[in-house]
């Protein structure tokens, strides 16, 4: 297993509804609390990565911006997109810059302020989240996509309803206790019971997805410091070794896509790359995070990663197999449907929690038995991108 | 120009393969295939991205194919407010060849099965829009 770059920070703002502030204030709260973690100051820092869903964002070219507000000019900065997997993106490239030896250390910053433009302005933006030549025309909206996977996966794979809900019964049993989610209500199947009016989970949005299946908007900012094998030992007691990456990309296009009841193939693809680099299988993997956008992206996560084999993802849940005390742990901090999704905060966030766990450092979601390699699954779009990403002490 | 008329509410004007709303208008749903590698693709291309050729020709889309999965929209993007609930789905003719587009507001939404036969036909909407959508085979 290679160690050559580590992360040597992490930091997360709280993910919100409604940050009160801009979004180089927002930014400046994961930053800060990354540099702390880390011990360093800005002159050693060599290069700077900003990464957002640019259709949110009013300021054009943020990286410069942001780059001042943090303190980090003259140093190069620029911008990264991939989506939702902007910053995982953006850990990938800083990660190149210092084995290609051009830095020794690089700060990852993701961000997202999706209260940024008015509910009306964001949900025209979202329509146009995938092929706007072919698909918008029709009324396209990302749970709608979603659904499209979950409809044909549930009729092959007989994946139930209540399979969908236990996904995010656990997650918001994990958003409870973590004081940076967005969501930290909990949440019961009585929530989901269609029968009761009342019920706050259970309205369809696009069947079969139901509110409950869905991740919450959040407004939020991640940082990741990454460091070559010299500063990372120099500066860090605890490094978390970057060991295995892998990124691959799809059809925009649902009429260019593989079987739909076999998942996401970036998931696939991603992993294999990953697991490959890192040399290990994914019975290695102790804790994990991964996209769960929708709920039916955690069930399919699972058989990309090969937690599960084909078809089989909903035995994990069945069998509280990813809860904090089972087998594969997976977002136990609550993932995004209930930590938030904050579009391209979101990899950089889901990293955080990996480090912390390798750590040892993630409090009440601390899962048992001193893990020592942890997984980001993190994908952009409707599965146009994927990373997934390996750590390992 | 042209491509403004495609679909509910169309987000492209002009694209090399606007003739693709004249044949929805001529009662023809049509991809493009390449005249010099025969590769197929449906929405269409001005571009081969198999060999790179640019020299592209219309072919109509299969009769027949399966309803490979759907859903029901019960909230629309901005723009499409009026039309929940709206059901889109994918068709699968085979040999890789698949379509994207609503079902037609006839069926009934407890007899959209998965793996159920079906076809395509072009639509005009009342507006003067047009577009295509998928109906039972």
């Amino acid at each position: 297993m290679e160690k050559e770059v580590a992360v040597i920070g992490v930091g997360q703002s709280s993910f919100v509804r409604g940050y009160e502030g801009s979004i180089r204030e927002l930014a400046f709260e994961a930053f800060r609390e990354a540099m702390k973690d880390a011990g360093v100051t800005q002159k050693d820092i060599g290069a700077s990565v900003f990464c957002s869903a640019p259709e949110y964002d009013k300021q054009r070219s943020p990286a410069g911006v942001l780059a001042e507000y943090l303190g980090l000019i003259p140093q190069p900065t620029f911008y990264i997109e991939t989506v939702c997997s902007s910053s995982s993106t953006g850990v990938k490239v800083g990660y190149s810059m210092i084995k290609a030896g051009l830095h020794d250390v690089v700060c990852i910053v993701g961000f997202q302020k999706m209260s940024e433009i008015t509910s009306a302005e964001s949900q025209e933006r979202m329509g146009r989240g995938a092929d706007i030549q072919w698909e918008a025309p029709f009324g396209t909206m990302m749970p709608a996509y979603y659904a499209l996977y979950a409809q044909a996966y549930m009729a092959k794979n007989g994946l139930t309803h209540d399979d969908l809900m236990s996904v995010r019964l656990k997650s918001a049993t994990y958003g409870v206790v973590n004081e940076r989610a967005v969501y930290r209500k909990g949440v019961k199947a009585a929530d989901f019971d269609a029968s009761n009016p009342e019920a706050k989970m259970a309205g369809p949005v696009a069947w079969p997805l139901r509110v409950g299946d869905c991740c919450a908007n959040a407004d939020g900012s991640s940082c990741i410091i990454l460091a070559n094998k010299e500063k990372a030992k120099a500066f860090s007691k605890k490094p978390i070794w970057v060991v295995g990456i892998g990124a691959a990309s799809e059809a925009v296009n649902m009429a260019a896509r593989p079987d739909f009841a076999k998942g996401l193939s970036v998931g696939y693809g991603a992993a294999a790359q990953a697991y490959k680099m890192a040399g290990i299988t994914a019975s290695d993997v102790k804790v994990a995070e991964v996209h769960d956008c929708f709920t039916i992206a955690e069930i399919m996560a699972y058989e990309g990663l090969g937690f599960a084999p084909m078809g089989e993802g909903k035995q994990l849940i069945r069998e509280k197999a990813t809860y904090k005390e089972g087998r594969i742990p997976v977002n136990v901090d609550g993932g995004l449907l209930s930590k938030g999704h904050p579009i391209g905060a979101t990899g950089g966030s889901q990293i955080r929690t990996i480090v912390l766990q390798l750590r040892g450092e993630a409090g009440p979601m601390q899962v048992a038995g001193d893990p020592g390699i942890g997984l980001v699954h993190n994908v952009g779009g409707v599965g146009l991108y994927g990373n997934v990403t390996i750590f390992g002490r | 120009m042209g491509f403004e008329k495609f679909g509910r509410k169309s987000f492209t004007a002009i694209t090399k393969t606007a003739k693709f709303v004249d044949l929805l208008v001529e009662g023809k749903v049509e991809g493009t295939v390449c005249k010099d590698c025969g590769a197929k693709f449906f929405p269409p291309r001005a571009d081969c991205a198999k060999c790179l050729s640019k020299n592209m020709d219309w072919f109509e889309v299969p009769k027949k194919g399966t309803l490979e999965t759907f859903t029901t929209a019960y909230y629309a993007p901005f723009g499409f407010e009026t039309d929940p609930p709206y059901t889109m789905g994918v068709v699968d003719f085979g040999d890789g060849l698949k379509l994207f587009a609503r079902l037609a507001k006839e069926i009934k939404l407890e007899d959209v099965k998965v793996g159920m036969a079906v076809t395509t036909r072009p639509l005009k909407y009342d507006d003067g829009q047009i577009s295509f959508e998928i109906v039972k085979a």
